[in-house]
């Protein structure tokens, strides 16, 4: 097993209120492709970003259970963190208008994550980026190492972190809405590539979205979460066999081209989904 | 070619402000008064003096003639004479230019070295007690004018402590001793070979360096802090953690050099800062400088070298921001 | 439903605008309230103002009534602050001393901040060439610092509290003008505007009634973060003998006047330094509080 989290709780502390983001989330992660579907603010991301402590300062994180790899990170110091980021597990996140370094070449930061892990010269690490580039399908990779974040479209911002991130070759992937940013012909594109990379290497990925069918085509396995909770957790093949209101609810609501429908139905909310 | 046509435009910015600036200082001078040439001259001028100056500045002309003349003789570099020194004021300025700047230019440098980590830290420490004792010293800065500080410094570490040098620039045995170079003692001294009379002239310079470097710290600390807050909360820093990149670079190689070409901005206005700062310092430590002589002018009523070192002040200002204008678009690639 | 309690003020749906909008004040003021050095500093102005306000009853002496044979007394029961050079009380001078700056100040204010507001909203709005020509007037102005061109205005004018007010003034405005523009350009192209144009309100109409209300609150803020530069700046100019003339007691100008009194009689120049001290912390405790408060992104 890559990850097991038991009892996962995320709360935030502010001057008048504490407000618990994740209650008691619990799943484990082997070499597969985990999916953790939710909408916005039912806690998916905080969840994935626990797990290598990248959460804000003033977030309180604990768990019964927070394992990667049979080590316990649970009030992890920096040093043990360290040789866990990058090194053997990477993170993508969703937007690279953001989340890439705006005044660092492209060709920088790729071989940045490549001599922090592996060492190595300036030029070696240079040449692996480039090559890393070819790998996530960019044509022309050399003069696309050159130039900043801001002069790349958006999809293939999201390659060029993806390169990034496999740099060092890790054994886990987590992509926090990896396409949520994208336009939605190149969504498919970068699942697939994502895809395809993480088969060829056997490494795990614990893929978050709010894109019920688009997982669910990539993923093994999917956990619905809901308030801060996980309601479902099936196999992507078992969807249509969903038992919580919820997922029935969103599968629901989901168009159609075989069996159109005169009106989508509205998914009711249920306060008791809450518990 | 956008390069020619940025320079170009960016050299026309510059001239109209500076045209803007002397019609400023020209409505101070000359309109404002009410006897514009009393004002030049002096009340105890003799009356073959004050005909002549009239005359010479054409007060029956229309404005714009006399606007004219104005700028006639600045770009002649003539600011008219001093009543008090007797000289042109081209003159004096630049024998006291260089006094100010000697402390201007050490100031911000003890400033940014010292501000500019204590606002890193500030910011990667919110909240923090660190956080705080930097915050309230940084406030206290803003809250103090500088001549109280200076006095208050005057009082402890010459009165009281008996550790600082008396009022002036050098002690009087040393006084043109030193052949002028560059017109900073410090620098003429050693390149001289006269140690005691760098370490006399540094001595001289403690008090309203550390002064002037704390007020200037002040500023520059708390902008660090603000951009690098800024900066800590992008995406983009928590790519370089997830990375597995240690704090040090996290914080100086990505989240400092997106925030490092603001600062060239904070520390042009800093240096403007500075002068002003200099005109109630100089006053009280006596120090020789553009601020003495536009105090001692003020106090005594005579307008030429009042209008001519606020033109100067206010040229060094605008050139300085223009360069820190030039530098962010060299610098940052997002504005290339 | 009972006016102006707590539940009516926190509630989270309200009926009518009125009650929504004294809502939002209410919410902003416990904001406000849990911040306790803002809180301080709060107390400080207030404590000045009623102090300045009633000057006449707080202070045992005349401030200008000279007692000579009394100079530089030390602190005590009859004195609180000790006397001056003349013989005059200090504690009554320092109230009387807070009347002149604080006056002056809210003068200041009063000048610069409509028309700061006015001249960037017009600025942002109308754009092209007169946004250009009035950036530029105000470029001119910023390029000077604040105490050297108000130097050079009092200069030219006679020295005195009124010439110091001007000059400060002329001084003061441009940060407002650039402030508001930045504002205005945020909202200018925004739905709401363009609606109302559609309905034919004029532009002048536009400004002042849609948009330099939204430019308020953080014109708030930086004007109560001001008022401690324009105090230094105040009493700077008192020092250097520009602004206040002797006998008034303007806290800067006293401290030029004991000056030589520093390594003797220190507490003589040095109770002018620790008002001017307070009320300017007081004042950047309280802008900074408000900033927080108003413009949260800010900090």
């Amino acid at each position: 097993m890559l990850v097991e989290i038991e009892n996962l709780r995320v709360a935030f502390r502010s001057r008048s209120e504490t407000v618990e983001a994740v209650r008691g989330v619990s799943f484990s992660v082997g070499r597969e492709k985990f999916a953790i579907v939710g909408e916005s603010g039912s806690g998916k991301s905080l969840t994935a970003r626990s797990l290598m402590q990248l959460l804000p300062g003033n977030a309180e994180v604990s768990a019964d259970v927070l394992r990667f790899d049979g080590i316990d990170l649970r009030g992890a110091s920096e040093k043990v963190l360290r040789k866990i980021r990058g090194k053997r597990v990477g993170f993508i996140l969703q937007d690279p208008k953001y989340s890439l370094n705006p005044v660092m070449t492209i060709g920088q930061q790729i071989a940045e994550a490549w001599r922090e892990h592996k060492g190595g010269s300036h030029k070696a690490a240079m040449q692996a980026a480039i090559d890393l580039l070819e790998q996530v399908k960019i044509r022309d990779p050399a003069a696309v190492a050159k130039r900043y974040p801001h002069e790349v479209s958006g999809g293939m911002g999201q390659r060029v972190m993806i390169a990034m991130m496999l740099a060092p070759d890790p054994e886990l992937l987590i992509a926090d809405e990896p396409t949520s940013a994208l336009d939605a012909t190149v969504q498919a594109e970068i699942l697939k590539l994502i895809d395809e990379l993480v088969s060829a290497r056997g490494m795990g990925l614990i893929l978050i979205s709010h894109d019920l069918p688009l997982v669910s085509h990539f993923c093994d396995r999917v956990a619905v979460m809901y308030a801060g909770r996980i309601v479902e957790l099936l196999d992507a093949g078992q969807l249509q066999q969903a038992q919580h209101p919820y997922t029935r609810g969103l599968l629901a609501c989901l168009p159609s081209l075989r069996h159109p429908r005169e009106r989508l139905p509205v998914l009711q909310r249920d306060a008791a989904w809450r518990n | 070619m956008p390069l020619l046509k940025r320079i170009v435009s960016t050299l026309g910015s510059l001239v109209l402000t500076l045209f803007g600036l002397s019609v400023l200082t020209f409505f101070i001078g000359r309109v404002m008064p009410t006897d514009p040439v009393l004002a030049a001259v002096g009340d105890n001028a003799p009356q073959s003096v004050v005909e002549r100056v009239r005359a010479e500045m054409g007060l029956d002309q229309p404005l714009y003639v006399q606007f004219g003349h104005y700028i006639n003789q600045l770009l002649h570099g003539d600011l008219g004479k001093s009543i008090l020194t007797s000289n042109p004021v081209i003159t004096d300025i630049a024998r006291f230019f260089p006094a100010t700047m000697e402390l201007a230019t050490a100031a911000i440098i003890i400033a940014a070295l010292i501000g500019i980590p204590l606002g890193v830290w500030a910011a990667v420490r919110q909240r923090s007690w660190v956080d705080q004792t930097i915050r309230v010293i940084c406030l206290a800065g803003h809250s103090l004018p500088v001549f109280v500080l200076a006095l208050l410094s005057l009082l402890v570490f010459y009165a009281v402590l008996g550790i600082a040098p008396g009022p002036g620039r050098q002690d009087i045995i040393w006084q043109d001793m030193v052949p002028q170079v560059t017109g900073f003692l410090t620098i003429d001294s050693l390149l001289a070979g006269e140690t005691d009379a760098f370490w006399d002239a540094l001595a001289h310079m403690a008090q309203p360096l550390l002064i002037l470097a704390y007020f200037s710290m002040a500023y520059i600390t708390r902008m660090t802090r603000t951009f690098m807050l800024n900066a800590l909360s992008g995406e983009f820093v928590i790519t370089a953690r997830a990375k597995g990149l240690s704090s040090r670079r996290v914080i100086w190689r990505h989240a400092f050099p997106t925030v490092a070409v603001q600062l060239v901005t904070v520390l042009a206005l800093t240096y403007a800062g500075l002068l002003e700062g200099a005109v109630v310092t100089e006053n009280v430590f006596a120090w020789p400088g553009i601020g003495q002589y536009l105090t001692t002018s003020l106090m005594n009523a005579d307008m030429n070298p009042v209008i001519g070192a606020t033109l100067l002040v206010g040229t060094v200002y605008v050139l300085l921001n223009q360069l820190a204008d030039l530098l962010y678009r060299l610098w940052d690639p997002r504005v290339k | 439903m009972i006016f102006f309690s707590r539940e009516w003020l926190l509630d989270d749906t309200p009926a009518n605008r009125r009650q929504a909008v004294w809502g939002r004040r209410y919410r902003l003021w416990l904001s406000l309230r849990s911040n306790p050095l803002a809180m301080a500093g709060l107390l400080v102005v207030a404590v000045m103002l009623l102090l300045a306000l009633f000057a006449p009853w707080l202070t045992p002496f005349d401030p200008g009534m000279q007692h000579l044979e009394n100079r530089l007394a030390a602190p005590s029961a009859a004195h609180w602050l000790g006397t001056d050079e003349l013989g005059r009380d200090v504690w009554t001078r320092i109230i009387y001393g807070g009347r002149t700056t604080l006056g002056m100040v809210i003068a200041v204010v009063l000048l610069t901040a409509p028309l700061g507001l006015l001249i960037g909203c017009i600025a942002g709005y109308a754009g092209g060439f007169i946004d250009k020509a009035l950036m530029r007037l105000t470029d001119i102005f910023l390029a000077f610092p604040r105490l050297i061109l108000a130097l050079a205005f009092v200069a030219a004018l006679k020295p005195g509290v009124e010439s110091a007010i001007l000059a400060i003034a002329l001084t003061s405005w441009p940060p407002y003008a650039r402030l508001a523009r930045a504002e205005t350009l945020q909202f200018r192209h925004s739905d709401f505007i363009a609606a109302s144009r559609l309905t034919g309100a004029s532009p002048l109409r536009i400004i002042l009634r849609h948009i330099m209300p939204l430019c308020v609150p953080s014109l708030i803020v930086r004007v109560t973060l001001d008022m401690s530069s324009i105090i230094i700046t105040a009493a700077s100019l008192g020092f250097l003998g520009m602004g206040a003339q002797p006998p008034s007691p303007e806290w800067g100008t006293m401290i030029a006047t004991a000056r030589r009194f520093l390594f003797s009689e220190w507490w003589v120049p040095l109770m002018p330094c620790i008002a001017i001290f307070l009320t300017s912390l007081a004042f950047n405790f309280l802008g900074d509080g408000l900033r927080d408060v108003l413009d949260p992104k800010e900090r």
